[in-house]
């Protein structure tokens, strides 16, 4: 016997409700780092535009980083936690494989039961969560959702090599996501280069540097600085919008050079607000877009209303982004 | 095909505007390095720069090869 699936109404649009962050304790300067290593600051900050990075402790986990910028970004929304019906964490430092984090930190913020899952898409994953949080409320699967980027670096980094130790670092950002008559998250364009899956890696047991994350850092800068401007363009293109609308530039925070590059070469106007989070957060995969949009928001220099231009890109290698109004 | 006067000139042009080399001091015998300073993402920036100007493809692993102006030079006359 054949019955029509039905489906949900769903919502025209959705939107960002709340933001919220955690940024770990320690403090790490790059006189600190060059006290350890051979390196120091005006190397670092000339190369990738980095001061300072923030190190977790051992009691600050993903799971406590992620509850932490959650419940934040759960109480800016003015939502309950009984609101909440899908929990996504995006993360690719996440100490074990099974189980995933998404579950216990719904459990830990007292959501009832959400669906509840991980996304591993490299730097790209907040952006790639976003988009599966806001088409699951568009469609109907979903009412309110949660969507965190988080990462603990320092426990893949090999803290002797000083071309990733200097870089890499951990944090939490999250949002909390709802449903709008007026659409505050744009279409997502989102890609993958997967012959380069090489260029960022942990390699496998067996391999050389098994364990450690290594990055082809000519590779990768020569693929963002080339492929990448596109993928902005046609994410305000899908929008509807054009570079002279966008008042906050908010991608990627892995170097201070590859951001300054993309601005000049989207055009965008001198109002811009261009996210320089990297300076004080260094590179923290995930959690990046969703903590710099926080600082941006905490200072004044975002408002909300504004149109930002969020970019995602990383180990993959993956790329996704999106126009959003925020909250 | 450009002459090596041309590259030459064509590729003092990306450097200044890349990394602010004066086209005086951009002369066959300097190290992108060691003499003009300019450090290895530079190189990445010049590589894709030299690649639309002139046509010619500078994979990564072909690139830790051009150590000089002059290296450059022979490399784009070559691959041109």
């Amino acid at each position: 016997m054949s019955s029509t699936i039905q489906l949900p109404a769903g919502s025209p649009g959705a939107q960002i409700l709340g933001v919220g962050e955690y940024r770990p304790r320690r403090r790490v300067t790059n006189d600190e780092l060059s006290q350890t290593m051979d390196t120091n600051d005006e190397w670092i900050r000339t190369r990738v535009g980095i001061r300072e990075r923030r190190w977790a402790e051992a009691d600050e986990t993903v799971v406590e980083m992620s509850v932490a910028a959650g419940g934040k970004a759960l109480a800016a929304s003015g939502l309950s936690p009984e609101d909440v019906d899908l929990v996504v964490v995006a993360s690719c430092s996440l100490p074990t494989q099974i189980p995933g984090a998404g579950p216990e930190v719904a459990y830990r913020l007292g959501i009832p039961r959400p669906g509840g899952f991980d996304v591993n898409a490299g730097c790209a994953g907040f952006c790639y969560a976003l988009a599966a949080a806001s088409d699951a409320i568009r469609a109907g699967s979903a009412r309110h959702a949660l969507v965190v980027g988080v990462e603990k670096l320092t426990d893949v980094v090999d803290m002797s090599d000083r071309s990733t130790a200097v870089i890499f670092a951990d944090g939490a950002g999250a949002m909390v996501l709802g449903p709008s008559d007026e659409p505050g998250i744009g279409p997502v364009v989102w890609g993958s280069d997967g012959d380069q899956r090489d260029a960022i890696a942990i390699p496998a047991e067996g391999q050389p540097d098994a364990g450690n994350l290594t990055m082809a850092g000519q590779a990768v800068y020569r693929w963002a600085t080339t492929k990448l401007t596109d993928t902005l363009q046609q994410a305000m293109d899908r929008a509807g919008v054009t570079a002279a609308d966008i008042d906050v530039f908010a991608p990627h925070q892995a170097n201070l050079r590859i951001i300054e590059l993309m601005a000049k070469r989207l055009g965008l106007p001198g109002s811009t607000v261009i996210a320089r989070d990297v300076a004080q957060a260094g590179n923290t995969s995930s959690a990046s877009v969703p903590l710099a949009i926080s600082a941006l928001l905490e200072s004044g220099e975002a408002k909300s209303g504004d149109l930002a231009l969020l970019l995602g890109y990383g180990a993959g290698l993956t790329f996704a982004g999106q126009v959003v109004r925020l909250p | 095909m450009a002459s090596t006067a041309e590259i030459q000139s064509g590729l003092a042009e990306i450097l200044e505007e890349v990394a602010g080399v004066a086209p005086a001091d951009a002369t066959p015998e300097k190290s992108f390095t060691e003499d003009l300073d300019v450090d290895s993402l530079s190189m990445v920036e010049i590589a894709t720069a030299v690649e639309d100007k002139f046509g010619v493809a500078i994979p990564d692993d072909e690139l830790g090869g051009i150590k000089t102006v002059g290296d450059a030079i022979s490399f784009i006359e070559k691959n041109q």
